[in-house]
């Protein structure tokens, strides 16, 4: 075991300092020639995307339009990853009592002021995550942040209420729905791109639909499929904490 | 940049590093893994990188930390190596 534990270090370490070492070949922060900030495509986002879609947060426009695959691709990698994590550790609905009752759900005494004041706090954490999902555009955030906040304020309610209550407002049914759902609206968007004679994503024929500039539709469709991320994540979110807080039993929890 | 502040950061991060590799208990590394998560926020957020700084509080700080404590408490709670 001792030569083996040697040769792990001597492996750590050799290979962290060629990282060290390769840090040096990195541009300084903020240095204005680095390639991410002086190649074509970064003076391109830099100078025009302001004016082609409206949006202030440069940050959303390349996330959101620039690089829509890219985004659409991490919501259906975080939809996979629930489902994957449902069907290896769910275990479907459990109408019928269980054998012998889950044991944190055995007459368990839950303190009545975590509960009331997450009651309290819930609905002002889910007003901020809209805000932050609508705002993105201005502002950080975005369907990412916002969808996890979202998913938090379940997670919550189902730390103090205990996870049936939380299942009461976001059954695993539902929670699947809208996850299916976030995906859909993203992908539709695309398509209904596709089916006017664009690209796939290539938001700027929506105008058709929406009435409007090509840049109007370019803003308002960045807004549509962030709200599909929030729907994926939030219900992801929600699912994963469920699942492995009652070892897929979908009851007692913690 | 501010140097002083990034090496007070830093040097918190490689503390927090240590603790959560260390420590036995499984509960109290998944929470020093969440001040890791949120040091590196302020450190984004310093940088000046603040959508990738809200992400990873929401993230790193806050879902992922309440799923591997429930994770924690559906598993042993000591580390057994």
């Amino acid at each position: 075991m001792k030569p083996m534990k040697l040769a792990a270090l001597l492996t750590v370490i050799v290979t962290g300092g060629l990282l060290l070492f390769a840090t040096s070949d990195l541009p300084d922060w903020g240095d204005p020639l680095s390639p991410a900030n002086a190649s074509d495509l970064s003076t391109y986002y830099i100078q025009d995307s302001r004016d082609v879609t409206e949006v202030p947060n440069l940050v959303t426009a390349v996330l959101a339009d620039y690089r829509g695959y890219d985004t659409m691709f991490e919501t259906v990698v975080i939809f996979v990853a629930g489902l994957g994590i449902l069907s290896i550790l769910g275990q479907g609905k459990c109408e019928e009592p269980l054998a012998q009752p889950v044991a944190s759900e055995q007459n368990r005494e839950r303190d009545m002021i975590t509960i009331i004041t997450c009651r309290l706090v819930v609905p002002i954490i889910q007003i901020f995550a809209l805000y932050v999902i609508a705002h993105g555009h201005y502002s950080p955030g975005g369907g990412f942040q916002g969808g996890v906040m979202l998913g938090s304020s379940f997670i919550l309610i189902a730390l103090t209420s205990g996870l049936p209550d939380a299942l009461k407002r976001m059954s695993q049914e539902r929670a699947i729905f809208l996850a299916g759902l976030g995906v859909l609206i993203y992908a539709g968007t695309g398509l209904v791109c596709m089916a006017l004679g664009r690209n796939f994503l290539d938001y700027e024929i929506l105008h058709k639909l929406m009435g409007g500039t090509g840049v109007k539709a370019r803003y308002d469709s960045m807004l549509i499929v962030e709200i599909g991320v929030a729907f994926t994540v939030m219900a992801i979110m929600f699912i994963i904490y469920a699942v492995l807080s009652s070892k897929g039993r979908m009851r007692g929890g913690l | 940049m501010i140097w002083s502040f990034d090496i007070i950061v830093l040097i918190f991060l490689v503390i927090a590093a240590v603790i959560a590799l260390s420590v036995r208990d499984l509960l109290a590394s998944s929470m020093v893994l969440g001040i890791y998560s949120f040091l590196i926020c302020i450190l984004w957020a310093e940088m000046g990188a603040v959508d990738v700084a809200f992400t990873e509080a929401a993230v790193g700080a806050g879902v992922s930390t309440v799923i591997m404590i429930a994770t924690v408490f559906q598993t042993t709670r000591k580390s057994k190596d």
